[in-house]
């Protein structure tokens, strides 16, 4: 393979690259995509940076480029899911590598046909990145110490969803620049939420100032400093915990409004949907107390009416829908980046490295 | 006639109160003499140099899982024995969680069957409390006391209904058998994978809590001074169990209770952090149940095991195979393979000055042994002993020595260990069963 690369590029692209290397490669340091935990604020913009490049080129009349041809991406995804699984089809397809699907379940897993062995049969036939969506948390970990294929991490139990916060921080970006002491409150169902856990540490490795929001029964134990011995005061990322939400939306310049499974009822987590919605739900009323630019976000999919209002949804605070346009975006930065590519691909050249081909 | 004669040894016997330079002699299985010089005056022997070296009775532990009948790929009586001998162990109680399980005189009698013909060291059987450990109805426990067992438990199940809980301790104190609970209500375990605190948010894992532990001590303790039983604790892990039990024991209640070398050393960061907290994992190699906890924990269970309302140390050994380990957290099987590291581990505590090395024997030998009376058992007086006429089973140990744990070289089948690599200081030399030596290394040399 790294032949047939190096061939196909011509020996200026090369050096171009190659120079590339030499900035990109130094900030750029993940062989997976696990989690935003091990991410520095300038990887993080590398990501975006490069994201912006591949918005531009998705909204190009004819959005692909074959920048990643030759690549193979496998979604290999152990619970249904429809947007981000087509988000990364895209995202591969507009970037010209070979995407396949896989809808595993966890039956087959208990079957004998273990998570480690459809990985190594998958890189086996020569598969460069595995994006893995699974209900148990580090399903994506265990797969990483068991290929040397770039795993991505599709949102893992109640974990991480790191392309998620990606996106989310990018389309943040777009709008407000610089996130450093901006005012994110994140409302619903902290707990179990994989997308909370990855904003929490994308958001406040970008600077901003977070707090949660959630009723006591689905805030996870040990999010406060206080909680934690003094040695593990890091080990999760600073956040400021409300239980009222009136008192979380004062002031606040984004509000991530998550997703309430209708199982939390059933668990009893909460005594009703409706009161859940009495309390919780992002209203108009609720977010007058924001700030009067603030942006109104989620990760989807939503139920209106309960976390959610109608009218706040689908009002002129809501960059909703951006957010799913911005998924592809990141993704395709996510892929390329993987694949060993440093430089933005702008035209029909492959910039990937023979260094980055290398190491596949 | 056999006889063993020990030189020159630091003999600590913490029942008799002696720590010092002696000589341990074993005649015909049992010991003979102990004292300064007695091994000189016997003439016809086989004799081990132990000059450096501890010399203590055999280790008793109350809580071994050897998973035979039924779950051999995980272990077997000879490999879990073994391995049992290597960390100088010579009475093994065996839990009932095979399959099938041991609720019948049919299937201990298996069991002894199977220990008679292929065990290193002394298995004693535990019955089950409930029939097929289901907790729905009591098992025989006059038919298992027939056969042998020495306690009874539905062990890694707790008996969640506290009606029947109830009977079962009152039913037991007809043939005097201790009741072991794996105190963690189910309804609030749920399935939760790991201690419920800042690690299992950093993970995204479902957690178990304290109070899932805590709250079925106290009903159990409760239960026991009603019914004037002998209830007993597995696996204590929590310091708000250590403070029912110390109440529990104030007031006179018959509870006993053990703890584990992991729960005295290791927290619920090892589930998620090795040597920094840079890279994140899922180490099932540290998914145990109850789980790990925190370090408020462990200085309560260290307190309490050093004056004593812990009464002893046990392994709660439990072997897996590598693939009941080897894939999703959720999935893996929960269990550490413990026989082996036991001693290092809990040495530990003696080179950090938090308990004293007499202490820690006590806790492995006699503590164990009187906790359930095996002590008052025909055969078995003196166990756990150095008394002359007790067992002849006898340890020798390098509290200093160091040692890197290497699973590929256990003699248990179950390699799970979250020690993998990790430096012990605190090394079994040789164990003597019976008055036969079961393990040697080239620190205990022959003279």
């Amino acid at each position: 393979m790294t032949t047939e690369i190096t061939t196909r590029m011509t020996a200026a692209a090369a050096q171009e690259a190659q120079a590339g290397t030499a900035t990109a490669a130094r900030a750029w340091n993940h062989t997976h995509v696990l989690d935003l935990d091990d991410f520095s604020r300038e990887e993080i913009e590398i990501v975006l940076d490069l994201a912006d490049r591949m918005r531009e080129i998705l909204d190009r009349r004819i959005a692909r480029v074959p920048a990643l041809r030759g690549f193979t991406v496998v979604n290999l995804f152990y619970e249904p899911s429809t947007r981000t699984r087509a988000s990364f089809e895209l995202a591969g397809k507009v970037l010209g590598a070979d995407v396949l699907s896989l809808s595993a379940s966890t039956s087959s897993v208990q079957k004998g046909e273990s998570l480690i062995d459809t990985v190594r049969t998958m890189r086996a036939m020569r598969a460069d990145a595995i994006v893995i969506r699974h209900a148990m948390a580090g399903a994506p970990y265990l797969a990483a110490t068991h290929t040397d294929a770039a795993i991505i991490n599709a949102g893992d139990g109640s974990h991480a969803h790191p392309t998620q916060a990606l996106l989310d921080l990018y389309t943040i970006r777009r709008h407000v620049g610089d996130l450093a002491g901006k005012r994110v409150v994140m409302v619903g169902d902290i707990a179990h939420s994989r997308v909370a856990r990855s904003d929490l540490w994308g958001l406040t490795t970008m600077g901003a100032d977070v707090v949660v929001c959630g009723p006591p029964t689905l805030l996870p134990r040990g999010l406060r400093v206080s909680d934690r011995p003094a040695h593990a005061e890091s080990a999760l990322p600073p956040v400021t915990i409300e239980t009222d939400a009136d008192r979380a939306l004062e002031g606040a310049d984004v509000v991530i409004a998550l997703r309430l499974q209708s199982e939390r009822q059933e668990g009893g987590l909460l005594p009703s949907l409706h009161e859940y919605a009495e309390h919780y739900q992002v209203t108009e009323r609720r977010l007058a107390r924001a700030n009067p630019n603030h942006l109104l976000m989620h990760p989807g999919p939503k139920n209106e009416g309960i976390e959610i209002s109608g009218p706040v949804a689908r009002g002129s605070h809501s960059i909703i829908e951006e957010q799913v346009t911005n998924g592809v975006a990141v993704r395709m930065a996510l892929l390329y980046l993987l694949s060993g590519g440093t430089e933005p691909p702008g035209g029909d050249a492959p910039t990937r490295t023979a260094d980055g081909d290398a190491r596949r | 006639m056999s006889t063993l004669a020990i030189h020159n040894g630091r003999v600590i016997d913490p029942a008799l109160g002696r720590d010092g330079i002696a000589d341990v002699v074993i005649v015909d299985g049992r010991i003979a003499r102990v004292g300064p010089n007695e091994g000189d005056a016997v003439v016809e022997a086989e004799r081990i140099d132990a000059t450096g070296l501890v010399v203590a009775p055999g280790f008793v532990d109350l809580h071994t899982h050897l998973r035979e009948p039924g779950f051999e790929y995980k272990e077997t009586i000879a490999t879990g024995t073994a391995a049992a001998a290597r960390g100088g162990f010579t009475t093994v109680c065996a839990m009932p969680n095979t399959s099938p399980p041991l609720d019948s005189r049919a299937a201990v009698e298996s069991v002894l069957r199977e220990a008679d013909a292929s065990a290193r060291v002394r298995v004693l059987p535990i019955g089950c409390i409930t029939h097929g450990r289901a907790g729905k109805e009591l098992a025989p426990a006059g038919e298992l006391a027939g056969a042998g067992v020495v306690a009874l438990s539905d062990d890694g199940d707790a008996v969640a209904d506290p009606s029947l809980m109830r009977h079962a301790l009152e039913y037991s104190t007809r043939f005097h058998l201790p009741i072991a609970q794996h105190c963690e209500d189910p309804r609030l375990v749920r399935d939760g994978q790991m201690h419920e605190g800042w690690v299992a948010t950093r993970l995204g894992l479902r957690g178990r809590p304290a109070s899932a532990e805590e709250t079925f001590v106290a009903r159990d303790i409760a239960l026991a001074e009603l019914t004037g039983a002998h209830l007993h604790i597995c696996h204590v892990s929590t310091a708000g169990s250590v403070a029912l039990i110390r109440a529990a024991r104030e007031r006179g209640a018959h509870v006993t209770t053990e703890v584990t070398p992991h729960h005295l050393t290791l927290t619920h960061e090892e589930v998620a952090f090795g040597a920094s907290y840079a890279e994140l994992r899922y180490n099932t190699d540290a998914k145990v149940n109850p789980p790990l906890r925190e370090e408020r924990d462990l200085e309560a269970l260290i307190a309490a095991l050093r004056d004593g309302v812990i009464d002893c140390i046990a392994t709660d050994h439990a072997p897996h195979a590598t693939s009941d380990k080897e894939i999703e957290f959720d999935l893996a099987a929960a269990g550490i393979s413990g026989l082996e590291t036991a001693f290092g581990l809990c040495m530990r505590l003696v080179h950090a000055g938090q308990v004293d090395l007499p202490t820690l024997i006590e806790r492995l030998t006699v503590g164990p042994a009187t906790a359930w009376g095996l002590d008052r058992r025909p055969g078995l007086e003196g166990l756990g002993t150095l008394a002359p006429g007790a067992v002849g089973d006898v340890v020798l140990l390098d509290p200093a020595a160091e040692w890197t744990v290497d699973p590929a070289a256990f003699a248990s089948r179950g390699r799970n260990t979250p020690l993998a690599g990790a430096t012990l200081r605190g090394f079994v030399a040789a164990t003597i069963f019976g008055g036969n030596i079961v393990h040697q290394t080239e620190r205990a040399v022959a003279l």
